[in-house]
Parts: structure tokens; sequence; C-alpha cells
């Protein structure tokens, strides 16, 4: 699937061009940030428990190393495959290795980002490999051949319409159909086929013990527990961030993973694996692609504790009127944009400027990830090492000599206010940005100062 | 230098120093009725809870509830007269045909509506997400409050376990919940009194 090449405020302006939708999209996304805020006040040790998780990610940061080999020495003791991966091309390497070895060239997938992050599914294509996305948002946007635009619920930026149309082209639903019962059954039925009749089932891994070398997967479908129980082969891909120390850690982060990601209390399914079922092959995939560089950055390490939950992308503003796909990246929203410009800076360096740095997402994150923070510090980083647009750093130099200067400022305030009044066609027009979806504002008579200076002679 | 030792390395010399865990890793939850919990929070996932005294009380619930349906398969012996599809089988895509599914499970979780189903009272791991419909049958006394109870109880795992709330669901078209995405379409648990083994 090919990424966006234009940047995040370009692909927002398109976004935006529809009005209704758009609102729909932000609503949408903010009933999800609803039903987290109910499901984590039924909890009075929520904020504890944030602290707690956070508290065992830094402990993981600062032990990654050590609980690595105790995680591969456990799972290889259990009868499981441990591969590693340096970057992207090796873990598609690996994977693709285990297939042609075994003479399959099907294989249903349940959802993985780090596969995405990978582009695992474009390259096993080239190689003769079919590769079935089996979670329903997954399919969805695989058969309109794009990328998820959520972590969570990739099919989020689509109409039950959009949906519904699909269908009748690829799984022959009836025309015009939307309802969403018949059409998940529609898959269902589609999907079970697949499930039935593949060799090879990979899934990714949302935590990995490394006191037992066992690894859990969540899902609300049931897709990664029927792929993988029916396959001859599991392949199970991680970043290595993924690793955790002990089971018992396991009641903090499950939690909160739910609750933070749709409100539910825990998802449906909260699959243990341990060691292959008999006859069965199980491997698991431990990838870097950047990880080792980004634990070194002491400004951006703390993005490794990120669990994937998706909470704050419900939770933006910018995200939820721009869209999962205006970020051209595996990861959209906030985590996105601090984890993206560690992989590619001058691919990704619009990306932490698609922030208002209002610092929602660092409010809802389970694991107290300081988001907002991150994505100033790498605006810095990214200026600094020449990643920023030149009008970006015109525009900061204006204002820094504007701001510098009070009597300066104040002139222009006047100016700007006069203007606004008298002649508003100088700023409604499309030449201002910040008219852009936006009307401006009634300009007020005085500015603060005025008002501070007269009332306090009188 | 491998994949392995490279990664390795690298960590070791980018990781930051050492911090220890937090002291309190685990919180109690306090429910004046952790039974009624446990049900309040499965009837918001659509999962129905009845009591039974004994294994044949259990029987004639089971009979009662799925009369018409063939393809009952089960792995708990008292109700091996009840079910008409055997378990017994190599490959567990045989089992494709199954409609419901009687299943032990070990515990449940009041503060999410999970059970706990593993290796241990399972003969094929797929059975609960293949079969059309799925109940468990867990000891009444064998309710905790919330996950930190569930994992002091599960020091020692099998090989493969599952915590299953509720039927499995989706809402990846507009967000509209429905039940039934590729597991199991309803669930009912039934919380036995008698000793159960």
């Amino acid at each position: 699937m090919s990424t966006a090449t234009i940047d995040h405020a370009e692909a927002s302006e398109i976004f935006n061009k529809d009005e209704p939708y758009v609102n729909w999209h932000d609503e949408t996304l903010w009933f999800v940030r609803q039903k987290r805020d109910r499901s984590s006040k039924q909890l009075p040790e929520w904020e504890e428990l944030r602290e707690t998780a956070s508290g065992i990610k830094h402990y993981v940061l600062s032990h990654m190393d050590e609980l690595l080999i105790n995680f591969e020495q456990k799972a290889k003791e259990n009868g499981v495959h441990v591969h590693w991966a340096a970057n992207a091309a090796e873990h598609n390497e690996i994977v693709l290795g285990l297939l042609k070895e075994r003479h399959i060239d099907k294989m249903v997938k349940s959802k993985s980002m780090l596969t995405e992050e990978c582009h695992m599914n474009e390259f096993l294509t080239k190689n003769g490999i079919e590769v079935i996305d089996t979670d329903l948002g997954e399919r969805i946007v695989q058969l309109r051949n794009e990328p998820p635009s959520h972590i969570v619920l990739p099919a989020i930026h689509l109409k039950k319409k959009d949906i519904g149309d699909l269908f009748h082209e690829h799984l022959g639903t009836e025309a015009g159909a939307t309802d969403p019962q018949y059409l998940t059954e529609a898959a269902r039925q589609h999907l079970r086929d697949k499930f039935l009749t593949r060799r090879a089932a990979l899934t990714g891994v949302n935590f990995a013990i490394a006191e037992t070398g066992g690894f859990v997967v969540a899902t609300n479908e049931g897709n990664a527990d029927m792929g993988a129980h029916l396959a001859d082969i599991h392949i199970a891909c991680m970043g290595f961030e993924k690793i955790i120390p002990k089971q018992e850690h396991l009641g903090v982060f499950l939690r909160l993973l739910a609750r933070s990601a749709t409100g539910q209390p825990i998802t449906t399914y909260s699959s243990h694996f341990k060691k292959p079922r008999e006859g069965q092959e199980m491997h698991i995939i431990i990838v870097d692609n950047g990880r080792s560089t980004q634990l070194g950055r002491e400004d951006f390490r703390n993005s490794l504790k990120c669990i994937r939950c998706g909470a704050c992308m419900n939770t933006c503003p910018v995200y939820r009127r721009s869209g999962g796909h205006s970020y051209h990246n595996a990861v959209a929203g906030p985590i996105g944009s601090i984890l993206a410009p560690n992989l590619d800076m001058t691919k990704n360096a619009d990306l932490p400027f698609a922030s208002t740095l209002c610092g929602s997402c660092s409010n809802v994150c389970p694991v107290k990830i300081d988001i907002h923070d991150q994505l100033y510090k790498w605006r810095q980083v990214l200026a600094k090492g020449g990643h920023v647009p030149q009008s970006k750093g015109l525009g900061v130099k204006a204002m820094s000599m504007v701001l510098s200067q009070p009597r300066f400022y104040q002139w222009s305030g006047r100016l700007g206010r006069s203007v606004m009044r008298v002649m508003p066609f100088m700023v409604n027009n499309n030449l201002n940005p910040w008219y852009k979806q936006r009307d401006m504002p009634e300009p007020p008579k005085e500015s603060f100062r005025d008002w501070y200076v007269r009332n306090r002679k009188e | 230098m491998s994949a392995r030792d490279s990664i390795l390395q690298k960590i070791k010399e980018n990781k930051p120093a050492a911090s220890a865990l937090p002291a309190t890793l685990r919180y109690e939850s306090f429910f004046e009725n952790t039974e009624a919990k446990f049900r309040e929070t499965l009837a918001a996932i659509y999962t129905e809870v009845f009591v039974v005294k004994d294994q044949a009380e259990l029987a004639q619930k089971a009979e009662e509830l799925f009369v018409n349906v063939t393809n009952r398969a089960t792995s708990i012996p008292a109700l091996a007269n009840w079910a008409d599809f055997s378990l017994n089988v190599a490959d567990p895509h045989e089992l494709e045909t199954i409609e419901i599914a009687i299943v032990q499970g070990e515990f449940g979780v009041a503060e999410n509506g999970a059970v706990w189903v593993s290796d241990h009272y399972l003969s094929h791991r797929a059975l609960p997400f293949i079969t059309q419909n799925l109940a468990f049958v867990i000891p009444r006394n064998s309710l905790m409050n919330n996950m930190h109870d569930a994992y002091e109880r599960l020091k020692d795992t099998t090989g493969w376990g599952c915590f299953i709330a509720g039927p499995s669901k989706t809402a990846d078209i507009e967000q509209s919940l429905v039940i039934g995405a590729h597991g199991a379409r309803s669930m009912v648990i039934f919380l036995i009194e008698e000793e159960f083994v």
C-alpha cells in the first residue's frame, strides 16, 4: 500500500473539504473518548494505575536487554522458535522464509501495527504470498487498498455506505445494503472460509512476558485465536518494547488497555500463548527497526512505553479533524507523530507540527507518556537539523521580531484590529491560513493592554 | 554480529539508568457483592448468568436452553448425554459445524466479566472460538474481584489460556456494535454450586 507523499497540512485541507463529513468524524472519535472517560471513572485507583503502568514500563526501558534475553530463553524452553530482526526488511524476509520453507502461499493475519510499519503485506504480495487481514476493519481497508487510519479502529474514516458498496463489489452483498449487522455477517462468512483453509496465521503481540516466555494477544472479534488455533504455523511479530517483566503485571496493563481504547473493561479475548499446541509450530519475531535508536534519545525514549490503545488519537483535536491518513505513517495521531521522526526525519518532519500542543494526549495516556512535550521537543530537533520548511522559519522569525519589540507589537495589534473592522476582506480570504475552515472572530475594540491601562487610571 | 547480538548490544548502550519497579503493583476492588457485580458486568456485554445447584440441574438447564439445537459439544463428562457431537477428533477444523459448546472454565472476574479458560480443561484450543455459540460452567465460589486477584491465582499457567468476556463483537462499521464477529455469537455462563471437577 503506498503511503501519501503530501504533508499533513495539505492532506488535512483535502480532508476538511466536506464539512458534514469532518464533523461526523470528529464526533465519532469524541464519542469513543467519552466512553473512555466513563469507564476510567469507575476505578477510584485509575490515576495510580497509570502511574504504576508507567513505572513498570520505565523499569522495562532500563532493563530491556536482560528482559529480552530472559524472554528468549523461556520461549525456547516452551518450544517456541525465536527470531530477531534489526529492521523491517529483515523482518519481512524472516516471514517469507518461514512460509516458503513450508510451501505455504496463503496466510491469515490478525491486527499487527508492526507489520504495517514494515509494509509486510506489500512485500509478501510481491513475493507471491496472499495475505488476508482478518480484523473486520483491516479487511475493509485492505479491500480498498488503503492503510488503516487508526490503530484500534482501522476503518473509522469510512461511512457504512462506503463499506456497503465495497462489500457489494467484493463479497457480493446486496447493492445499496448498509446495515452493519448484515455487512458484518457477510464478512464473517467470507473470513471463516479463509480461517478454515489457511495453514499459516500471523498475529501481533500486545504483551510479551519475560518471566514465562509467553505473550498476550487481545482482540474483540476473536480473529487472532481463530487464525492461530487452526493453522499449522503461528508467527507472532513484536517490537521489542512489548516486553513486560512478569505475568502479574498484566493485571495492571489489561485493566488499562481496553478502558483507554474503547471504554470496555476488557477486550472480549485476551489470549495467553505460551506453548504451541501439539503438532503446531510457533515462531516469535522480535523486531528493532529504529527502537534501539529511540531508546538512546533521552527526550523521546518514553514513546516506547506505548501500549497502542489509541486514546491519544480519539482525544486529539487535530487527529479528529484531519483523519489518520493525513499522518502518512502506520501509527497516526499524537503518538505516531513522536514515533515517526525517529524512523525518518525528512519524511516525517511535518508530523510534530500537526498538533496544537494542548496536552490532551498526555492527559489520557494510560502509561503517562509526555506526548505533547515530546512533540514540542521534536520541533526543536527538526528545526536544528534543517528539516523544517523555510516558510515556517520565516514566519517564526517575523513573529519573534514583533513579539520582542513591545511598541511594534502594540502598533501591529492596533493595525490588525482596525484592518479587520474596516477592511474585513483583507483577512477573510483564502490567502489567510487562519480563515480556512473557520470564520474570523469579531475584532475587539481595544487590546487587553489598552483596557488595563485605562482601568488602572480609573 | 547476528541481528540478535547487535540489537542487544545497542539496547545495552542506549538504555537509561536502572530504575526500580513501582512499590505497589496491585489494587483491591471493593464490591458489595462480587457475584452481583459479575452479573451486572456480563449483562452489559450480552451474557446471561444462571446459577445451578449441581450437575443434574446443569444438564437439565442445558437441555432446556438449547432444546432444538443439533451439533452440541461439551468437555464436561456430566453433559455427555446432552451432547451429540464428539470432541474426539484429531483435526480442529472438524469442529467447524458445532452450534453450541459447553466448556468448563476455571474462574470469573467481576470487574470485567471475563472467564479464564485454558488447555487444562480443553482438548482443542479452537473450540471456544469456532463454535457458533458458547457456554461456560464455572464454580460459583470461584469469582474474583479484579485482574490483580486473577493473576494471583494464575501463577502457574498451561501452554495456552484465555480470558473471554462475552460473545465476539465488532464496531468496525461506523461504530455500530455488532455481536458475532468471528467467534461465538452468544454466550451463557453457568455458576455451579456443587463441588465440580
